[in-house]
């Protein structure tokens, strides 16, 4: 009896894994692989033309030496967290603020509100900094429309771009955040808040001491999820501000774009490749401690 | 329940959408693949794809895509060959990005490719580019003197040829006689010549006091004009000072008196207002916007660019001018202080290449023969609105004839070339990077700090040296 139950799981087994491989095939061939050979390739002088394109070479640490020395380096790892964190906070706190606003509305309410805000999201990277250009040009839709009101015009896209950049990546993402915050928020009991107010808790309170702390882990995954797209944003910038003027808006993939493609240093941008990817490692790690402490 | 049908609808759509997206980018590339991979067509015919830069304006009116089309249809092959037109739309930064990426995969390698011949040596090296030693060998028109020496030796690496070169330049002072008789610069009817960068500066200052929404002076500064940034702007400057960019043993200059100085002028240019926005100068349709609109619209002092603005103000070119030959002049770029030579100019210039990974080469290099032939060439040097590679098309009437081009032939006895060897395209993109610190603001000994640790990362510290 208890043989042929094994026998039977053990099938099950069989037939799971045979099914896993498939992907198990996609994921070795399009995600492990390459990430092996970034990283071998980060500590080769390989690039895309000129002697080193016909036969790269090992250069051990160089690539990561001439990094860490570059006063660059520094300034795209500090213009990468000013736009992770301004894009963050903008698309949470706008995010939540548009679901909170929305919740307990009337249907047909939400109906035209949400769809026009995912519209936003919805919409490739680059059509969105098109949208931005267009809107943000000096002679752009903002500034005549500030000039029918006799207000000077604003260089935003030059004079401003890195609050630009966050402009644009805050209204392409909020409506992410804003599903998020809605699903968490209709799952807020009602008879809590019922409670709350019976107690004579006013809205703000009911708000910072019931409802926030009822959606924590959703803030916190949401604000895992954000960290990581964010740091990954290459078009929407490049398409805005290329990476300039100057270094002001370089961040860290336009940093890496510039040196492996633009100076054709492949070995170089590779290593800085790694670089984000440890940035990246490091903001997960620390989401996912804060959520294990909550557990 | 209702709710749960509609998100689910809503999913199914936008993965759809997606899927579709994503297939349908892949399908274009498939397509150039088919395009340019397969050297035979469906009908059995060979193929020759050739490759160059579109600034996506308009095609019809690209002078590389008319020379091609029209030399195609006088070509006596034609019926036994198909031609592939393939542009590459994108700024003059990124085009040698895609290039370098098209070249080295067989896949997607095209047969016949524009290089600017400051890349070439690059693309050389790295064993993308056929040598056409032995092809040029049977080329009696390459052989019998009917290509300038000093063109041949732009093609040349290491006594080997890489491409036939089909265009050069010169870069001057561009000025908009009006403005600049309006700004009291010139009396009406004179000529203008500035001895120093001083006589430049002057010459802005007058017209920002008198003509008070004109740009006095107009030079690439952006990273996205690629090597225009470097050559019509920093290297017209630069080399002005005396110096060179490398030094007698070929080690790079990456920090001098004079790198600074040449950043200080560009600097005083930008901070006293006397060059453009940057929203207008640090766009990849920069030289565009100077030389199509603000130049013809007296919106413009003086542009420091090269001979082939002229032309798109041709008849049939993007942007035709009637009587430009009138409204502007052509002056020497002085040197910093008017010191001898007196005046300092570029030259540049493009060939065409074969790839190695082309599989119809020596049908590709009968096609650039008859490209190159006299007749098919002449229409085309005039619609680039270039100097001219060949002796004999040079003694043309109808292209000696044409504005400035006197002048502009000139300078080339003078000129001064760019650093001939596999780093210099690198180098030129830390030195877009200077430039466009500089203009937006970073100090010039700032800008130069960084000049040196971004050479230094590709050619090595101890290739690098310091004055």
């Amino acid at each position: 009896m208890q043989k042929s139950m094994r026998k039977k799981y053990m099938l099950d087994q069989a037939k799971k894994s045979v099914l896993l491989i498939p992907a198990m095939v996609l994921l070795l061939a399009f995600f492990i692989v390459p990430i092996i050979l970034t990283v071998y390739y980060s500590f080769t002088n390989m690039a895309l033309t000129g002697s080193a394109a016909q036969n790269f070479q090992f250069v051990g640490l160089d690539n990561y030496k001439m990094m860490l020395t570059d006063p660059n380096t520094l300034v795209s790892i500090k213009n990468t967290f000013i736009f992770l964190i301004g894009s963050l906070v903008g698309q949470s706190v706008l995010g939540f603020l548009i679901a909170y606003l929305m919740k307990n509305k009337a249907k047909g309410f939400r109906r035209v509100i949400g769809p026009c805000i995912l519209a936003g999201w919805v919409m490739p990277e680059i059509v969105v900094s098109l949208c931005c250009l267009a809107f943000f040009d000096v002679s752009g839709t903002f500034n005549k429309m500030i000039g029918l009101l006799n207000i000077p015009g604003v260089d935003f896209i030059y004079g401003h771009p890195m609050l630009t950049i966050i402009i644009a990546n805050v209204w392409h993402g909020t409506a992410f955040s804003m599903m998020n915050f809605q699903s968490a928020l209709d799952n807020v009991s009602g008879d809590i808040e019922e409670a709350a107010r019976v107690d004579g808790a006013n809205r703000i309170q009911t708000l910072v001491r019931i409802i926030v702390p009822c959606i924590k882990d959703t803030i916190a995954t949401n604000t895992m999820l954000n960290t990581l797209s964010t740091l990954g944003v290459f078009g929407l910038i490049w398409a805005l501000t290329g990476g300039g003027p100057g270094m002001a808006t370089n961040t860290l993939p336009i940093y890496m774009y510039n040196m492996g493609l633009k100076n054709f240093q492949l070995g170089q941008g590779t290593a800085i490749g790694m670089l984000l990817l440890l940035v990246g490692a490091v903001c997960s790690i620390i989401y996912t401690r804060v959520l294990k402490t909550d557990d | 329940m209702k709710k749960k049908q509609i998100m689910a609808l809503l999913m199914t759509s936008v993965m759809a959408f997606s899927m579709a997206a994503c297939g349908g980018s892949g399908g274009s590339s498939d397509g150039g693949d088919s395009s340019s991979g397969g050297d035979s067509g469906s009908s059995g015919k060979s193929k020759i794809t050739f490759t160059f830069r579109d600034d996506g304006t308009d095609l019809e009116t690209n002078a590389l895509y008319k020379w091609v089309n029209a030399a195609y249809e006088s070509w006596d092959k034609k019926d036994e060959v198909e031609l592939d037109v393939a542009p590459i739309t994108a700024d003059e930064g990124n085009y040698f990005t895609k290039i370098a990426l098209q070249l080295a995969d067989p896949g997607t390698c095209p047969d016949l490719v524009c290089e600017d011949t400051f890349q070439l040596p690059n693309d050389a090296a790295a064993g993308y580019l056929t040598d056409l030693t032995d092809y040029v060998a049977d080329y009696a028109d390459w052989n019998d003197g009917k290509y300038y020496e000093s063109m041949q030796k732009m093609v040349t690496m290491d006594d080997k040829v890489y491409g036939i070169p089909y265009c050069t330049d010169t870069r001057g002072l561009w000025y908009n006689k009006s403005v600049l008789e309006q700004a009291g610069v010139i009396a009406a009817g004179e000529e203008w010549q500035p001895e120093s960068w001083q006589d430049i500066l002057d010459a802005c200052k007058a017209i920002k006091d008198n003509c008070p929404d004109v740009v006095p002076f107009w030079c690439n500064a952006g990273k996205a004009s690629g090597e225009a940034t470097s050559m019509q702007t920093y290297e017209m400057i630069y080399y002005g000072t005396g110096a060179r960019l490398q030094d007698e043993d070929g080690k790079w200059i990456t920090k001098s008196p004079e790198i600074e100085e040449s950043l200080q002028f560009l600097s005083d240019i930008f901070t006293n207002g006397y060059g453009p926005s940057l929203s207008l100068v640090l766009n990849g349709q920069a030289a565009n916007t100077s030389s199509r609109e603000y130049l013809p619209q007296n919106k413009l002092g003086i542009d420091l660019d090269g001979i082939w603005i002229t032309g798109s103000w041709k008849e049939n070119g993007a942007a035709p001018w009637d009587g430009y030959e009138d409204e502007v002049g052509l002056a020497a770029m002085p040197t910093s202080e008017g010191q001898d030579p007196g005046t300092v100019t570029l030259a540049g210039g493009w060939a065409l290449s074969i790839p190695e990974n082309s599989d119809n080469k020596d049908l590709t290099f009968e096609f650039i023969q008859h490209m190159m032939s006299p007749d098919v060439y002449l229409q085309s040097i005039l619609d680039q609105g270039n100097i001219c590679t060949r002796t004999d098309t040079a003694e043309e009437e109808e292209y000696s004839a044409q504005p400035f081009f006197e002048t502009a032939t000139k300078f080339l006895e003078t000129a001064d070339f760019r650093p001939q060897n596999d780093q210099y395209s690198t180098v030129s993109t830390s030195i877009q990077a200077m430039v466009e610190s500089v203009v937006s603001g970073t100090s010039p000994a700032d800008a130069m700090n960084q000049y040196h640790t971004e050479v230094a990362r590709v050619v090595g510290e101890d290739n690098t040296v310091q004055k």
